[in-house]
């Protein structure tokens, strides 16, 4: 995250009754009746179902976010007169699961491609965790999703989803086309289902949580 | 989470208000006419996309302040029933994430909303909140 580990002494935090003065210390508690929100993301390659699957289990919305071109990883170079100054708008699938009124869950749909590399950052910061879609009449496209929630130690799954007309192959083979970590889960899905989607989402968290669980308790590993 | 607490200047803010185009502006964006050209990036840390945007008490009596846009009353009013995020906020009022963003600043500037810092999963308090989300998630 780009907060600080910090919470109980963080001087900046927003509605701190004491803010405006007063030393950072203990006593700036997190007010207990803040709610809860998490995010878990969901990348795959143009078409496999992004938007199918987060709005198979949430009210989804488009959700409009500016770049500047240039933290687009673009060479500024390219970039001349009045296009130096022009943004570039990108709309993420965006869904929202309410599992109590102080309990959210929301969900990210992410392009795919290249140029949008710049988004991820952002959105994988604080991420509980990921699914990477997959189609596998075009695995390749998935792999640059897996290498990134690899680099960056985010919890996540491959879930295939499973065309009409394409051909079904065995988990063992997905995995070894993905070079894939035997412990990342990787589940048969279909995105338009409401019920394999929720499965997917489901066990993605489990996974999260077993991830948090071993890191929180090394002693007991291995 | 924002700033704003400790940057923020009220009095500095109106028409003339272009301390905002600060040497760590970066390039400049599109201005925005709802946000009088200011834009998130100068002085105050991006607020995080699911950062929850919670009604403080003053936040009743909105109209009070003669500054705020029928927006930033919208998205007071917004957050009065349930919590909403910067996201939900911007999807809801169909305006991009950075204008949203500015407009929030200003309200916790004027202490009519405060923002919750997300809490990084690694760093909940106890996993309990992620057997909820399993449960729930399978309950739906
Ligand atoms: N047969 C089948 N079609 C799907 C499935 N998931 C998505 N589609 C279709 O594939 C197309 C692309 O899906 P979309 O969700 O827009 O992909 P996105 O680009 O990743 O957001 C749409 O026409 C969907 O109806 C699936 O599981 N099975
Ligand atoms: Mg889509």
């Amino acid at each position: 995250m780009v907060y600080g580990r910090s919470s109980s002494g963080d001087p900046d935090r927003p509605g701190d009754p004491d803010r405006s003065g007063g030393l950072p210390g203990p006593a700036r508690a997190r007010r207990p009746a803040d709610p809860v929100a998490l995010k878990l993301l969901v990348a795959g390659g143009f078409g496999v179902g992004k938007t199918t699957l987060v709005g198979a289990v949430s009210e989804i919305r488009p959700l409009r976010t500016e770049e500047d071109l240039s933290e687009a990883g673009r060479p500024l170079d390219d970039l001349r007169g009045v296009e130096a100054k022009s943004t570039t708008t990108v709309a993420m699938d965006f869904g929202r699961i309410t599992l109590r009124d102080e309990l959210v869950l929301y969900l990210f749909g992410t392009p795919g491609q290249d140029r949008f590399w710049f988004l991820w950052d952002e959105l994988a910061q604080g991420a509980l965790g990921a699914v990477v879609l997959a189609d596998t009449r075009r695995l390749a496209e998935c792999f640059a999703a897996v290498d990134y929630f690899e680099r960056r130690g985010i919890p996540f799954l491959v879930a295939v989803n499973c065309f009409d007309g394409a051909e079904r192959f065995p988990a063992a083979t997905v995995r070894a086309a993905l070079d894939l970590d035997d412990r990342v889960p990787l589940l048969m899905c279909d995105a338009r289902e409401r019920e394999s989607v929720k499965e997917v989402l489901a066990t993605v968290v489990e996974h999260a949580l077993a991830l948090t669980t071993r890191d929180r308790a090394p002693a007991v590993r291995g | 989470m924002s700033d704003a607490g400790r940057q923020g200047r009220p009095g500095e803010r109106g028409p003339g208000g272009d301390h905002w185009f600060d040497d760590d502006a970066g390039p400049v964006v599109r201005p925005y006419a709802m946000t009088r050209g200011r834009t998130s990036t100068a002085t105050r840390q991006r607020l995080d996309l699911i950062a929850l945007v919670v009604p403080e008490p003053a936040a009743a009596d909105p109209g009070r302040d003669q500054t705020l846009s029928p927006e930033h009353v919208e998205i007071v009013q917004r957050c009065g029933d349930f919590p909403r995020s910067i996201a939900d906020l911007a999807a809801g009022l169909d305006l991009p994430v950075g204008v949203v963003r500015v407009l929030v600043g200003d309200l916790v500037e004027d202490a009519l909303v405060h923002v919750t810092r997300p809490v990084p999963p690694a760093e909940l308090p106890d996993v309990s909140i992620l057997r909820e989300v399993i449960n729930g998630l399978r309950a739906l």
